[in-house]
C-alpha cells in the first residue's frame, strides 16, 4: 500500500491508533494513576477529531470493498464530535472509585465500536459492511455491562448482546440471499442486478429488519428501553446517538445505492414503520417515570421520525436525515448529559425527583429545557429546523397524511417533554435536588450541546455543505 | 439595520438585559425602558409607513427586505409591512408596554417571567413582519410555547392543567398548519420551476383547485385555532383565566389575532378558489363561534371567564367577517382585531387589578366597587361599554363596518348568518351589563373591601394608555380604515376573482 491509501483510511487508522496507545498506556501506568488515562484518552480522541475535518482525497480500497468520499467523511466527522461529547461528559462518572480499574476498558471499547462504525460507512460491498456492523455492536454490549456488579447492567449487557446476534443472524440470512439471487457481495453490481422478483424482495425485507434491530424501529425496539435502562447513562447516551446516528447513516446509503431499484417497495414499508414507530414511542414513553426509559421511548420516536427523511430518495432526503441526526446528537446528548449529571451525583433517575429541580439548579434545568424543546421541535432551536426539513422532505414525496400524523405526533412527544419541563418548573417539592456543583468536564460537555443546539439550526451554510455532499437517485 | 429587523432586535436585547439583572426592580425597569423603546419604535415604523404612502409608493409591502436563508429549499429572511400588518405591530407595541407595567407587581421568578413574556412578543413582532412562510412559522411557534411557563408558573387556578391543554390545543394547530404550508410551498409553482415560500410571489400564481381544497381547510383550521375557531376554542377559557394578568392581555389581545390575521393573510389569499367553495361551512362555525362565546359568557361568574367567553365570540365575528370576503367586511375584520385587541387588554388589565385586591374574580362575591376604587371601576364600565359597541368607542366601529359588509350579501345563506350573529350584540349587553350591576353598582357585600386602595401609577398608565387608544379609533376611525383598505385592496382583488357572490 502506498502512503496515499493510508490517508484515504485515515480516520480507521487514526483510532485504531488511539486504541492502541490508550492499551499501551494503561498497561504502563501504576494501579493508583490510573485516572490520568482519561485526559490522555480525550486529548488523543480531541486530534482525531480534528484530524477529521483536514480535507482529504476521496478513494476506493481493496477492490471496491472500502470507499471514501466526501458525504463519508462528513458523517464520521459527525460521529466523532458527538463521540468526543460523549467521553467529555462521561469524565465525572469514570472518577467514580469502583470503575478505577477499568477506564482504560471504556475508551478502547468506544473507540472500536467507532472504528467498526467508520468502516460500515466506507463500505463498498456488503461484507465490509458486516464487518463493520459487528465491530460496532460486539464491543457496545460489553460496555452495556460495563457495571457488572449491578445486576441491571449485566442484564442490559446479555440482551443486548442475545438480540444483536439475533439481528445480525436474520440480516445475514437475507445478505446471503442477496447474493445467492445476483451473484455478488458488491454494492455495484448489487444494485445493478437487483429486480423484484419476489426472493429478492424477501431478501430485502430480512436486510431491512436486522437494520430494524440497530436503529430500533418498531416492532424491533423490544431491546431499546431495558438495555437503555440497565447501562450504565454514559453509555446509554452513547447507544442512543452515535450507535444509533451510524446505523441510520449507512441505511440511507445503501437504500439509496443498492436498493433504489424497489423503491416504490421500501417507501410503502417505511411509511408503516415509520408511523408506528413514532406511535408506539410517544405513546410507551408517556407512561415512563425513570428517566432513561423515557429518552429511550423518546429516541425509538426519533427514529419513526428519521424515516420520513429517508423515504424521500432525493437529495433533499438525504440531506434532511444527515442534518436531523447532527441535531438529534446534541440535543439528546444535552438531556442525556443533565441526567448523567444529577444521576452521579445523586443516583436519582426518576422524574418525581426532577420536581422543583428549577429553583435549586436553574442552569441545568435550562439546559434540559432547551434540549427538550429541540428534541420536541420548537423554535428557535435546532430541532425545529431539523424536523422541519424532515416534514419538507416527505412531503416533496407527497405524503402529506403521514406529514400530518408525524406533525402531531410531535405534539405528543411536545405532551411528555412538558411533564419534565413541569417537573423542573412548576412542581414543588418537599426534597427536591440539593444544588449540584458540575465539575468542569460536565459543564464543558453541556455547553458544546447548548451552542450545538443554537447554532446548528440558523447555521444554512451546514445545511447546504450537507446538501451539496449528499446524493439521491 | 433595517426599521423592521429592529422590532425583533430590540425585545431580544431587552431579554438579554434582564439576563443580567441583580433583583426585581432592575428587571421591571429594564423591561419598562425596553418596552418603551419599543413601542415608540411601533409608533415611528407606522408614521414612516404613512410617509412612505404619501410619498407616493404603491407597492403592496414597503420596507421589503430579503436575505437568502437556506438557498437550496428558497426558504429567505423576507421582511416587509403594509397598513394592515403596521396597525397591528402598534397594537402589539401598546399591549406589551401596558403588560409590562401590568405585571410591575410580580415577584416570585420575575426575571424569568419577563423575559417569557418579551420573547411571546418577539414571536408576535416576527410574525407580522414576515413575508416568508416559513418564517412566520417559526415565529409563530415562538410565540406560543413561552405561554406554557408563563401560564404554568405564573397562573392560578388549575394552572397546570389550563397550560397543557392551551399548549396542545395550539401545538395540535400548528400541526395542521405546517402540513398546510408545505402544500402550498410544493404547489408554489404549479408551471414547474423553482418553488417558493414567499406570500407575495404565491399570491402572483394560481394554486391548482385540487390542492386548495385539501390545504385550504387544513391552514384556516390550523390558524383558526389560535382564532378560537368553533370548535377548537376551548384552550380559551381555560387557558384565559389560569394566566396571570399581562399574558391574558397579550394572549387575547394580540396572540388570537394571529390566527385572525394568518387565515386571511395565506389560507384566504393564497387560496381564494377553496375559500369560496368551502367558505360556507367555516362562516356556520364561526358564527356559531360569535353566538355561543356570547351566551357562554352570560352563564359566567368568574370574571375571567366571562372576558374569555366574550373573547371567543369577538374573535370569531373576526373570522365571520373575514370569510364574507368582501371589503367592507374585511375592512370591519382588521377594525375588530385592532378594536378587541385593546378593549380585552384592558379588561384583562382590570380584572387583574381588581383580583390583586379582593383576591376574588367571583362576581357575586363582589359589590358595590365603584364606591371603593371609582378610577378602576370607572375604566371597567368604559371597557364594558366599548365591547357592547357604544358609539363613539371602537367596538361600535369595527361591528358596524362588519355587519354592513356581511349584509351586503343579497342571498339568503348570507343574510340569515348575518343576523344569528348579529344577535350576539344584544347578548354582549346582557352580560357586560350584568357584571357592571353586580360587580361595581349595588351595594358593598363584603366589608373588607372598604379597606382597599385605587389604582396605584402603573395601573393607572396601563389603563389610561388603552383607554386612549380605545377612544381614539371610536372618534376618529377614519384614518385607521384607511390605512387598512388601501392595503387591502390587492388581496381583495385576488379574492373576489374568485368571488362567485
Amino acid at each position: 500500500m502506498r502512503l496515499e491509501n493510508f490517508l484515504i483510511m485515515r480516520q480507521e487508522l487514526l483510532l485504531t491508533l488511539v486504541a492502541l496507545i490508550v492499551l499501551i498506556a494503561d498497561l504502563a501506568i501504576k494501579d493508583d494513576k490510573k485516572r490520568i488515562v482519561i485526559p490522555i484518552s480525550i486529548v488523543l480522541f480531541f486530534l482525531v477529531t480534528v484530524a477529521g475535518f483536514i480535507p482529504a482525497s476521496e478513494g476506493i480500497l481493496f477492490g471496491g470493498m472500502y470507499k471514501s468520499t466526501a458525504l463519508t467523511i462528513l458523517m464520521k466527522n459527525i460521529l466523532n464530535v458527538g463521540v468526543l461529547i460523549v467521553f467529555i461528559q462521561s469524565v465525572t462518572w469514570l472518577k467514580r472509585d469502583d470503575l478505577q480499574n477499568k477506564i482504560s476498558e471504556y475508551f478502547i471499547l468506544i473507540v472500536s465500536t467507532l472504528i467498526g462504525m467508520n468502516f460500515m460507512i466506507s463500505s463498498g460491498d456488503f461484507l465490509m459492511f458486516y464487518l463493520g456492523l459487528e465491530t460496532a455492536t460486539i464491543p457496545i454490549a460489553a460496555l452495556a455491562a460495563y457495571e457488572k456488579f449491578k445486576a441491571k447492567s449485566a442484564e442490559a449487557g446479555i440482551k443486548l448482546i442475545l438480540s444483536s446476534a439475533l439481528s445480525s443472524g436474520i440480516l445475514l440470512y437475507g445478505l446471503s440471499m442477496i447474493y445467492g439471487t445476483t451473484g455478488s457481495i458488491y454494492f455495484a453490481d448489487v444494485a445493478a442486478s437487483f429486480g423484484n422478483t419476489p426472493l429478492h424482495v424477501l431478501a430485502f425485507i430480512f436486510f431491512f429488519a436486522g437494520m430494524a434491530f440497530k436503529i430500533s424501529l418498531v416492532p424491533f425496539h423490544l431491546w431499546t428501553a431495558d438495555v437503555y435502562e440497565g447501562a450504565p447513562i454514559n453509555v446509554t447516551s452513547y447507544l442512543s446517538v452515535i450507535s444509533k446516528g451510524a446505523a441510520v447513516f449507512i441505511f440511507t446509503i445503501i437504500l439509496y445505492t443498492v436498493f433504489s431499484q424497489i423503491a416504490y417497495l421500501w417507501r410503502e414499508l417505511l411509511v408503516i414503520i415509520s408511523l408506528l414507530t413514532m406511535t408506539v414511542g410517544n405513546l410507551f414513553a408517556i407512561r415512563q417515570q425513570n428517566l432513561k426509559r423515557f429518552l429511550a421511548f423518546s429516541s425509538i420516536a426519533q427514529a419513526g421520525f428519521i424515516l420520513l427523511g429517508i423515504l424521500d430518495g432525493s437529495v433533499l432526503g438525504m440531506t434532511s436525515t444527515v442534518y436531523f441526526v447532527m441535531i438529534y446528537i446534541f440535543s439528546n446528548l444535552g438531556a442525556f448529559g443533565v441526567v448523567a449529571a444529577v444521576s452521579n451525583m445523586t443516583n436519582k433517575e426518576n422524574m418525581d425527583d426532577y420536581n422543583g429541580f428549577y429553583r435549586t439548579n436553574p442552569k441545568l434545568s435550562l439546559v434540559m429545557m432547551l434540549s427538550l424543546f429541540s428534541l420536541a421541535g420548537i423554535p428557535p432551536v435546532a430541532g425545529f429546523f431539523g424536523k422541519f426539513f424532515l416534514f419538507t422532505a416527505a412531503a416533496h414525496q407527497g405524503y402529506y397524511m403521514l406529514v400530518l400524523v408525524a406533525v402531531l405526533n410531535a405534539t405528543i412527544s411536545l405532551y411528555y417533554y412538558l411533564l419534565l419541563i413541569k417537573a423542573m418548573f412548576i412542581n414543588t417539592s418537599d426534597n427536591p435536588i440539593a444544588r449540584i456543583n458540575s465539575d468542569f468536564s460536565t459543564k464543558l460537555g453541556l455547553i458544546i450541546c447548548v451552542v450545538g443546539i443554537f447554532v446548528i439550526g440558523f447555521a444554512s451554510p451546514l445545511y447546504e455543505l450537507i446538501r451539496s455532499l449528499s446524493f439521491g437517485f | 439595520m433595517d426599521i423592521l429587523t429592529l422590532l425583533i432586535v430590540i425585545p431580544v436585547l431587552t431579554v438579554i438585559g434582564i439576563l443580567f439583572c441583580k433583583d426585581n426592580k432592575q428587571v421591571r425597569v429594564v423591561s419598562a425602558i425596553g418596552m418603551s423603546i419599543q413601542l415608540i419604535q411601533s409608533i415611528i415604523v407606522v408614521l414612516m409607513y404613512f410617509a412612505e404612502r404619501k410619498a407616493g409608493n404603491t407597492s403592496e409591502m414597503v420596507f421589503t427586505q430579503t436575505y437568502m436563508w437556506f438557498s437550496s429549499l428558497n426558504i429567505k429572511y423576507a421582511i416587509g409591512i403594509d397598513g394592515i400588518s403596521a396597525v397591528m405591530i402598534l397594537l402589539t407595541g401598546i399591549i406589551i408596554f401596558t403588560g409590562v407595567f401590568a405585571s410591575w407587581n410580580v415577584k416570585d421568578l420575575s426575571k424569568e417571567f419577563f423575559i417569557s413574556l418579551i420573547l411571546l412578543a418577539t414571536g408576535v413582532f416576527g410574525f407580522f413582519i414576515s413575508l416568508d412562510m416559513f418564517t412566520m412559522f417559526l415565529f409563530y411557534e415562538v410565540a406560543v410555547i413561552p405561554m406554557y411557563l408563563l401560564i404554568g408558573i405564573w397562573g392560578s387556578g388549575p394552572k397546570e392543567y389550563s397550560a397543557m391543554k392551551l399548549t396542545l390545543m395550539l401545538m395540535g394547530g400548528s400541526a395542521l398548519l405546517l402540513v398546510g404550508l408545505l402544500g402550498i410551498y410544493f404547489n408554489s409553482n404549479p408551471a414547474g420551476g423553482e418553488l417558493t415560500w414567499n406570500i407575495l410571489e404565491i399570491a402572483k400564481v394560481k394554486i391548482p383547485i385540487e390542492a386548495q381544497r385539501l390545504f385550504f381547510p387544513l391552514t384556516f383550521v390550523g390558524f383558526g385555532v389560535l382564532g378560537a375557531l368553533f370548535p377548537f376554542h376551548t384552550w380559551s377559557p381555560d387557558g384565559h383565566a389560569s394566566a396571570p394578568t399581562a399574558v391574558s392581555m397579550l394572549h387575547a389581545g394580540v396572540l388570537m389575532k394571529l390566527g385572525g390575521y394568518g387565515c386571511f393573510r395565506i389560507a384566504m389569499f393564497l387560496m381564494p378558489e377553496a375559500a369560496n367553495e368551502m367558505g360556507w361551512i367555516f362562516i356556520i362555525l364561526t358564527a356559531t363561534s360569535v353566538v355561543y362565546g356570547a351566551f357562554g359568557a352570560v352563564v359566567q361568574k368568574d370574571l375571567k371567564y366571562i372576558n374569555a367567553y366574550s373573547s371567543v365570540s369577538h374573535c370569531g365575528l373576526v373570522l365571520f367577517a373575514v370569510l364574507m370576503m368582501n371589503k367592507t367586511a374585511m375592512d370591519g375584520a382588521i377594525m375588530q382585531m385592532i378594536s378587541h385587541g385593546l378593549m380585552t387588554a384592558l379588561f384583562f388589565a382590570l380584572i387583574g387589578m381588581i383580583y390583586g385586591r379582593t383576591h376574588t374574580r367571583i362576581i357575586t362575591q363582589m359589590g358595590g366597587l365603584m364606591k371603593i376604587m371609582p378610577f378602576l371601576s370607572v375604566c371597567y364600565v368604559i371597557a364594558g361599554l366599548a365591547s357592547l359597541g357604544l358609539p363613539g368607542l371602537s367596538g361600535f366601529v369595527a361591528e358596524m363596518t362588519i355587519f354592513v359588509g356581511s349584509f351586503q350579501h343579497v342571498d339568503t345563506f348570507h343574510r340569515i348568518v348575518t343576523i344569528i350573529a348579529c344577535s350576539s350584540i344584544v347578548i354582549t349587553a346582557v352580560y357586560i351589563l350584568r357584571v357592571v350591576g353586580i360587580l361595581l353598582l349595588g351595594p358593598v357585600k363584603n366589608d373588607e373591601f372598604l379597606k382597599l386602595k385605587d389604582a396605584e401609577w402603573h395601573e393607572k398608565l396601563t389603563t389610561v394608555v388603552l383607554i386612549c387608544a380605545i377612544a381614539g379609533i371610536g372618534l376618529a376611525p377614519l384614518w385607521l380604515s384607511d390605512t387598512i383598505s388601501t392595503s387591502l385592496a390587492p388581496i381583495i382583488d385576488k379574492i373576489s376573482s374568485a368571488s362567485i357572490f
